[in-house]
């Protein structure tokens, strides 16, 4: 259905009686030109655009549970196109400026919210590393604006700016940076994909590949039977190492857990993103009233979905240090999702050396901000079996090219990116 | 998650440094770029039980290999790292 302030209001008035599904639970056909497996936002967003951009429309996502259960679900919803290195500059603001478009491309309130992402900087160097950035940025046509620390006081005058070891300095503001409501998204590419007929089919967890005598892959097995598929493309996140041993390939990941944590509800206080400089903390607060927060990851390989208590502590010294306020807050919620850590902190989407079998994987814990620009990027690399231009450093055999991608120049070690 | 470091006994996590899964063996000097982007680059990422390798930063200062299922966190051996001095001077 369309839904408009028309179908708003008859659904009030007939006592919200007559609303029907947002999509269309399926159950699996024998085939379908294109098999997405992972019925998260990039899955989904990859199974809208090839619908929409790319005339595609006999296509199919497969979810093991249901859709957005993993980190789709699990994220601090924000979004950003705030990177310094080619290859991550246009992607990201490509993805930005399809967030900005979004509830009207889905027909859908995904609730975005252009609040502004500040990362504060707490040292004269700190300060013209981030200006460095902006520059970057803003020669990219991408908005940028250093703040001083005048400017930083009047936004949020309860920041420890006289901290003794990290003092806030300024910071650097992308004012189109924000949050969106993360299950709204994927409640909404679902809802657009699946009135271009895409095929959302839950509880399905793919088992294996099926393969001809080439090698090439010809579909899925799944707990729901056999799909044959034209070509299959793999958007699962933390399970990427999974997935691609069942057709035997190696990636360079590793898979890991991060914790995000929200507070009770309070009065309105943060008005945008904010990160911490000196340590690893970022902050927003919810619609609800929650704040919203993060740090590093665990550090380990983990597929649990729940991480350890030095991880939390550390989160909350972060945000001690910044907000000293914030510790007369009560910890709601905390919890765990697992992250495609790859070796250079840069996501990979490319064909696999397996013929039939694309790669959408990587993201770090980045793969928020990223969905609607890898939906695109990877419904193009479907169809026509290029790398979109914005994509194109993002290549699986960059590793042994040494056309590494590595944002926080760390090294081979993921659990540092 | 709590590591029975073998010299010093159970201590907190936080005392622990995670390098990672323990079987990627450095290649010889002349074997070749692809064993070396194997052993850089490319991981089993083992969900289940997996060897990896510890540092006991906060404690002895031990390379330990512990193995810990990566599903669950439960941990069920820990050693002294083969190669590390304190396993050639015997744990």
């Amino acid at each position: 259905m369309k839904y408009s302030i028309f179908s708003l209001a008859r659904a009030a008035l007939s006592g919200h009686k007559n609303w029907k599904p947002t999509w269309r639970d399926a159950a699996p056909k024998d085939r379908y030109d294109v098999v997405i497996i992972g019925g998260g936002g990039h899955g989904l967003a990859t199974a809208w655009f090839l619908a929409s951009e790319f005339g595609i429309r006999n296509v199919a996502v497969l979810e093991k549970g249901w859709i957005g259960s993993g980190n789709a679900g699990r994220n601090t919803t924000i979004i950003r196109s705030n990177y310094g290195l080619p290859g991550n500059t246009g992607f990201y603001e490509l993805s930005m400026k399809l967030w900005e478009r979004m509830e009207q491309d889905l027909n859908y309130n995904a609730m975005v919210s252009q609040r502004g992402v500040i990362n504060l900087y707490h040292s004269d160097a700190q300060r013209d590393a981030y200006a460095r950035r902006g520059n970057t940025m803003r020669i990219n046509g991408i908005d940028a604006e250093l703040l001083d620390q005048a400017a930083l006081k009047k936004m949020m005058p309860f920041l420890n700016f006289d901290h003794a070891r990290f003092p806030v300095q300024g910071g650097l503001l992308q004012r189109r940076g924000g949050t969106a409501r993360h299950d709204a998204v994927v409640w909404g590419y679902a809802h657009a994909a699946s009135e271009l007929g895409v095929d959302i089919i839950q509880n399905c967890e793919v088992t294996g590949f099926t393969r001809d005598a080439n090698g090439k892959v010809t579909g899925v097995e799944t707990s729901r039977g056999k799909i044959g598929a034209g070509k299959v493309g793999m958007a699962v996140a933390g399970s990427s190492s999974r997935v691609a041993a069942m057709a035997g390939l190696r990636l360079p990941i590793e898979s890991h857990v991060l914790q995000a944590f929200v507070s009770e509800a309070i009065k309105p206080l943060l008005p945008n993103v904010m990160t911490f400089g000196a340590g690893h903390f970022y902050v927003s607060q919810s619609d609800k009233g929650g704040l919203v927060f993060g740090g590093d990851i665990d550090g380990y390989n983990s597929y649990a979905q729940r991480g350890n208590l030095p991880v939390v502590e550390d989160v909350c010294e972060g945000g001690m240090a910044l907000i000293p306020m914030i510790g007369r807050v009560r910890l709601l919620r905390q919890w765990g999702g697992i992250m495609d850590m790859s070796m250079d902190g840069t996501p990979i989407i490319d064909k696999s050396p397996v013929d039939g079998l694309y790669i959408n994987a990587g993201w770090c814990y980045g793969g928020f901000k990223a969905t609607p620009g890898s939906g695109l990027v990877f419904a193009h690399l479907l169809a026509r079996d290029e790398s979109h231009k914005e994509a194109a450093l993002f290549r699986l055999d960059r590793f042994q090219r040494g056309a590494m991608i590595d944002e926080k120049g760390q090294g081979a070690q993921p659990n540092l990116h | 998650m709590r590591i029975v470091c073998p010299f010093c006994g159970e201590r907190e996590l936080g005392e622990f440094t995670y390098l990672g899964d323990a079987k990627p063996q450095r290649p010889a000097a002349d074997a070749g770029e692809d064993a070396v982007y194997d052993y850089v680059y490319l991981r089993d990422n083992i969900a289940g039980v997996m060897s990896e390798h510890w540092y006991h930063g906060g404690g002895c200062r031990a390379w330990l290999k512990v193995t810990r299922n990566t599903l669950t966190h439960e941990i069920s051996a820990v050693e002294p790292a083969a190669g590390a001095g304190a396993a050639k001077v015997g744990a």
